[in-house]
């Protein structure tokens, strides 16, 4: 067992415990805050498998971005969640029977095939081969990724902007005054 | 070096849980972080099969980049429509969201 299996394992036992903390939590913050923890344990992962930037990109985009806008919307949604009782549907024994024949499904998958594992090494400089790659043969869902965003962005301006009276209200206000 | 199913085995235990979370949670909150969850255990195959099996080509990771985009774009617009619901019907549970059930 050397140290960087070890560290897996530790990594593991953190992330599919925080992710069961996540999914089963009665207080929604709390499954916000592990769900935090369990981004960064993925981010040791890409760690462990030598994806150095996309262990960066992890925490400033999925922690930093994605988990700071749930919580924000955790918090903007609480009144009413604290008089919740139950976290879970009607149907959750149906959800957990689909969700354990799955797991079974993939785990006979893993562990039953041949994966074909090169020993190849990474190339030496990935950050530059991964920018090159991104915008020689890749650049065309580059494009498209960015109008993705900036549709994402007009899109959740327009959708969550408050309602307001169309006019000008506080020059009536003043006009009246 | 840490066996390539290792990984493969991390990851289908998070997209089954999370699968779980998105199936069985009555918050929309919670739902969508259930759908976070299935997308990172996504990404993790896909950067351990780049690492494992053709490490030479960055294929794994441009793929990786571009779910975490389109996961981000994904999580705001959702957001933006459970604030928007929250503000309509003061509530996130979707069992109560239900007027275009027949």
């Amino acid at each position: 067992m050397t140290v960087m299996q070890l560290v897996f394992l530790v990594l593991a036992v953190v992330a599919v415990g925080t992710a069961v903390g996540v999914v089963t939590s009665k207080n929604i913050f709390y499954s916000a805050l592990l769900l935090v923890a369990c981004l960064f344990t993925v981010a040791g992962f890409y760690v462990l498998l030598e994806a150095t930037f996309l262990a960066a990109v992890q925490v400033l985009i999925y922690v930093g971005a994605i988990a700071v806008l749930i919580l924000f919307a955790v918090m903007l949604t609480e009144r009413m969640m604290s008089k919740a009782a139950r976290a879970w549907n009607e149907q959750w024994w149906v959800a957990l029977l689909v969700a354990i024949c799955l797991v079974a499904v993939m785990l006979y998958v893993v562990l039953t095939t041949n994966w074909q594992i090169s020993d190849a090494a990474t190339p030496a400089d990935a950050i530059v081969a991964l920018g090159q790659t991104l915008l020689s043969t890749y650049v065309l869902p580059f494009e498209v990724a960015s109008v993705v965003l900036l549709m994402a962005l007009i899109g959740a301006i327009i959708i969550a902007r408050e309602e307001r009276p169309v006019g000008l209200p506080s020059e009536e206000k003043e006009g009246e005054k | 070096m840490i066996p390539l199913s290792w990984f493969l085995i991390v990851a289908a235990i998070l997209f089954c849980i999370g699968l779980y979370g998105a199936l069985a949670r009555r918050n929309a909150i919670g739902i969508l972080m259930g759908i976070e969850l299935m997308l990172n255990a996504v990404n993790i195959n896909l950067v351990a099969f780049w690492r494992y099996v053709t490490p030479a080509s960055l294929t794994g990771q441009v793929f990786a980049i571009f779910v975490i985009t389109v996961a981000a774009a994904e999580a705001a617009i959702g957001l933006a429509l459970i604030i928007s619901i929250f503000r309509n019907r003061e509530t996130v549970i979707v069992e109560d969201v239900d007027m275009m059930k027949w």
